[in-house]
């Protein structure tokens, strides 16, 4: 970018700017939860594909039967909320990243923590109905 | 959004081609970003021809000749020229470098191509300005903090602290790194960028400092340490071989371990 392109800047520091707001003493923990996630989903890819494999052209008295079992149904469970919540961190990432627009940041943040809360609660409800056998 | 595209008056246009040296025997062609902020023009690119039997092997002999031989009004920075000030840093044949270790038969194939540092605001030609870069160094405070009773001496440090500073304090600060990260480019105001980073992890690693928790307070911040998404450009700029990466992942580890 040549020099003649550089936004209009107020009268305030270089210094000051970069201190800007401050530090906002947060960040840690959902960089440790993207890890903690990461290595469940890493655990539990390949127990939750067998039983999804398990599943496939089978009908819905089957599939009740097989998420009857504790195991089962707990190793989907887990595998469900770990991604959900995987999901929700990475995105709110890629929003941070690109998205500038502080209206427009906070809106998609906001949305997309709706999303991953519902995607997390529609399939957390579809397997304990199915697992009950209701 | 993030822009991807460069702005209308930062495209580059065709520019000047400067005739062969006369009498020389062997040439090499060097094509030099130009820019000059009083001509209202946009920016250029202009090539030269270098007699290599009448000048160093570094580009950044290359680009004196140009200026002492050619074209006076070449604007670059340079100051030690054996990679030890960081003055001459920018992009050699699309890699981040000192313009003074690059030596000019390391760029294979045809020209050799010179841009500023990318992202940054140029001053002129191959200038970038780094007011922000410098601010963000400043901002980590990049001194011992202490409180304890100042030592009639000195402050004494181990073997074995002195050489946690290995890989950290031999930082230059030329901007190769930081300019070379993506996360960077898109979130240069509130990303501390890894030069500020690895410098920032220096004086947590030191075992004389006694601030290391108001340090990493300061440093916990989505925006200010986690924009850092280990690409790794920065390790593979590094003129000087560091690992800003890794020091930034440190960081991370000291984080967490703090929390855990």
């Amino acid at each position: 970018m040549s020099g003649s392109d550089t936004p209009k800047r107020s009268m305030r520091t270089p210094l000051g700017r970069v201190r800007n707001l401050g530090a906002a003493h947060s960040g840690t923990s959902d960089f440790w939860r993207q890890r903690i996630t990461g290595v469940a989903m890493t655990l539990l890819m390949i127990p939750g594909l067998v039983i999804i494999m398990m599943l496939l052209g089978r009908n819905q008295v089957y599939a009740a039967q097989t998420l009857s079992s504790i195991p089962v149904a707990v190793i989907l469970l887990l595998f469900i909320l770990a991604s959900a919540w995987h999901m929700k961190i990475g995105m709110q990432v890629v929003i941070e990243d690109y998205v500038h627009n502080e209206k427009l940041k906070l809106t998609a943040i906001m949305l997309n923590n709706f999303f991953s809360f519902a995607v997390a609660l529609a399939s957390t409800y579809a397997i304990l109905k199915l697992s009950s056998g209701v | 959004m993030v822009e991807f595209a460069l702005p209308k008056n930062s495209k580059i246009s065709g520019g000047k081609t400067w005739p062969k040296p006369a009498g020389a025997t062997e040439v090499r062609e060097f094509r030099v970003y130009r820019w000059n902020p009083d001509d209202g023009k946009n920016p250029s690119v202009d090539t030269y021809y270098v007699d290599t039997n009448d000048c160093g092997p570094m580009v950044l002999d290359g680009l004196i000749w140009i200026k002492n031989h050619i074209d006076p009004s070449l604007t670059f920075r340079r100051s030690c020229r054996e990679g030890v000030c960081g003055s001459c840093a920018m992009n050699i044949d699309g890699q981040n470098t000192l313009a003074c270790t690059r030596s000019m038969h390391d760029v294979k194939d045809g020209a050799v191509k010179i841009n500023p540092l990318p992202h940054q605001p140029v001053v002129k030609d191959l200038v970038p300005d780094l007011t922000n870069f410098y601010a963000q160094y400043a901002s980590i405070e990049p001194w011992l903090k202490t409180t304890s009773p100042t030592p009639q001496k000195e402050w004494r440090q181990s073997h074995e602290d002195r050489e946690k500073l290995d890989g950290l304090y031999e930082c230059i600060l030329c901007a190769c790194c930081s300019t070379s990260c993506p996360s960077y480019w898109w979130n240069s105001e509130r990303y501390l960028g890894p030069a500020a980073l690895l410098q920032a992890n220096r004086w947590v690693s030191d075992s004389r400092d006694e601030a290391t928790g108001e340090r990493l307070d300061d440093l916990e911040d989505p925006f200010r340490l986690y924009r850092c998404h280990t690409i790794m450009n920065c390790a593979k700029a590094c003129p000087k071989g560091l690992n800003p990466a890794e020091a930034i992942a440190e960081l991370k580890l000291k984080m967490v371990e703090r929390q855990i």
